[in-house]
């Protein structure tokens, strides 16, 4: 498991409010099928914009690019690319 | 169709201005008095053959977009505020359907046999005892046995349930399901029981016939929507939802300062040369009612130009928190100007306004108008505005 996966996994257990244990669900686990809201959603956006000292473009701002761990992984790893 | 101009030749507009005149405005007293379903206007719809106007032209229907949509239910609101909200939530069901259900036999086979051919109705179940107003929760789940599946509801809104050949009820997807990992069902007239728990005696929307129900269906699998309820809610339901009712709120609207103005005019004719004290107010309206038009219409047209093409970029794009954010200013803007330009018809009037016996009277309108906001609560509304604005810059 990558070092900012693992930090995603706990951002999600803090803020996301899944219905199971974020450690067991596999990168590709849909996040919103596992209980996450739209509003709960938000919680974890600004939450791994404080983590990672990012900001998510409004584009980036869609279902599809918080739907699953892996998926929140490309994100970030698109916005601190050449850090 | 996607400009204004186009849109002043429209025949289905005006076809359907001329049912607004000659049968919803007609009756409408009428339905709002007794609170009973506009039947006269959905059998001249329904003879006219514009209840499949949002049926894609591949299926038979005509295929209007969103602004031409919007012109006809705002047409026919201002004939009868009730039938005009009945025609749009018809119409959001019906889009939900044409474009989520492509891929299904199914769903193929009712637009073009069922919306087009005989021109049925289709009524919403989203509401529910339990989740609060919250369309994007559900408490029941649909059970699912082999190719078949079943489904109860305890609603507390279903407007025209009792007049509509279908529901298309949101439910969650497994038993086991999150309250938010929602899908879409289809119930035909036959498959279902939907069984009055209470009246809809309302200020407003009178004619919509509101009441709670318990409803009850089964049926095949492949009533199911393709895909999730939270993709046809963005990409769909709200969007079509939010514009058709601003749009029908202004048609409302319109036709209250419509009534002022006449009454304006009557005055003036009386003494040309001076301008009448209440004219001045219904200047400042006529700003607002402008605002208020071009507000819906700027998002149906930028709607029907995002989906001209339809592809999977353009649906991305309805996914957005900033479309997300556009339609809930929409909605509030338009469900809280709808009121005040009611307000202030009453003001320019007076007491022939306020009058419900008076050809000037605009108390059906104020009242119909005051759901607006509550219809999807703009408090509601905005905390999910709120809670959006903490990440999206605007940039
Ligand atoms: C004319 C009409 C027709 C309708 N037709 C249908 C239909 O066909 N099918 C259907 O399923 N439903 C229908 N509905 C119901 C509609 O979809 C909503 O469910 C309903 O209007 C909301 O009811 P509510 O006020 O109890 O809900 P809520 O949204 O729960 O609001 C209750 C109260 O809580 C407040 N509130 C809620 N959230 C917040 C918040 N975050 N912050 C602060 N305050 C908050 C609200 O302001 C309000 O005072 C219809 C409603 C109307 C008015």
């Amino acid at each position: 498991m990558s070092e900012n996966a693992a930090k995603i996994r706990t951002v999600l257990k803090e803020h996301a409010r899944l219905n199971r244990d974020a450690d067991t669900l596999s990168d590709d686990s849909d996040l919103y099928q596992a209980g996450m809201t739209s509003h709960a959603s938000v919680n974890v956006m600004l939450a791994l914009e404080g983590e990672f000292d990012i900001e998510f473009p409004d584009h980036m701002l869609k279902r599809s690019v918080f739907e699953s761990v892996g998926a929140i992984v490309s994100a970030i790893d698109e916005l601190t690319e050449g850090r | 169709m996607t400009t204004r101009s186009a849109i002043k030749t429209s025949t289905l507009l005006a076809q359907t201005a001329a049912i607004a005149s000659d049968v919803a405005a007609r009756h409408a007293a009428d339905v709002d008095s007794k609170s009973r379903f506009p039947q006269e206007t959905f059998d001249a719809l329904r003879q006219a053959r514009l209840l499949s106007a949002a049926v894609p032209a591949a299926y038979g229907g005509v295929g209007a977009g969103m602004l031409e949509l919007g012109a006809q239910c705002a047409a026919l609101a201002q004939g009868c505020g009730s039938s005009g909200m009945v025609l749009a939530m018809h119409h959001i069901q019906v889009a939900c359907m044409a474009r989520h259900g492509r891929d299904s036999a199914f769903f193929e086979r009712y637009l073009r046999e069922n919306l087009v051919e005989r021109q049925e109705l289709v009524a919403s179940i989203t509401s529910e005892n339990g989740t609060f107003g919250d369309t994007r929760s559900s408490v029941c789940a649909i059970a699912i046995d082999k190719d078949r599946m079943s489904l109860e509801k305890d609603a507390t809104t279903v407007s025209y349930g009792a007049h509509a050949d279908a529901q298309l009820v949101t439910c969650r997807r497994t038993a086991d399901a999150a309250a938010s990992d929602q899908v879409l069902v289809l119930f035909e007239k036959g498959s279902y029981t939907l069984a009055q728990t209470g009246t809809w005696d309302t200020l407003g929307m009178r004619g919509t016939c509101s009441p709670g129900a318990k409803f009850a269906g089964n049926g095949a699998a492949g009533q199911i929507l393709p895909g999730s309820f939270a993709d046809s809610s963005a990409q769909t339901m709200v969007p079509y939802s939010h514009i058709l009712w601003s749009a029908l709120w202004s048609g409302i609207a319109a036709d209250a300062i419509g009534r002022a103005a006449a009454f304006v005019r009557a005055g003036a004719r009386k003494n040309p040369g001076s301008v009448p004290p209440n004219a001045i107010r219904l200047a400042r309206a006529h700003v607002e009612l402008q605002a208020m038009r071009n507000n819906w219409e700027a998002c149906a047209i930028e709607f029907d130009e995002m989906t001209a093409s339809d592809d999977q970029a353009a649906r991305e794009t309805l996914g957005t928190m900033g479309w997300a954010l556009k339609m809930n200013q929409l909605k509030m803007a338009c469900s809280e100007v709808a009121p005040r330009l009611c307000h202030e018809a009453l003001q320019i009037i007076g007491i022939m306004g306020y009058k419900n016996d008076s050809p000037f009277s605009v108390g059906r309108h104020y009242r119909d108008v005051l759901s607006a906001a509550l219809m999807v609560s703009n408090e509601r509304i905005a905390a999910k505005s709120a809670s959006m604005l903490l990440v999206f810059k605007d940039d």
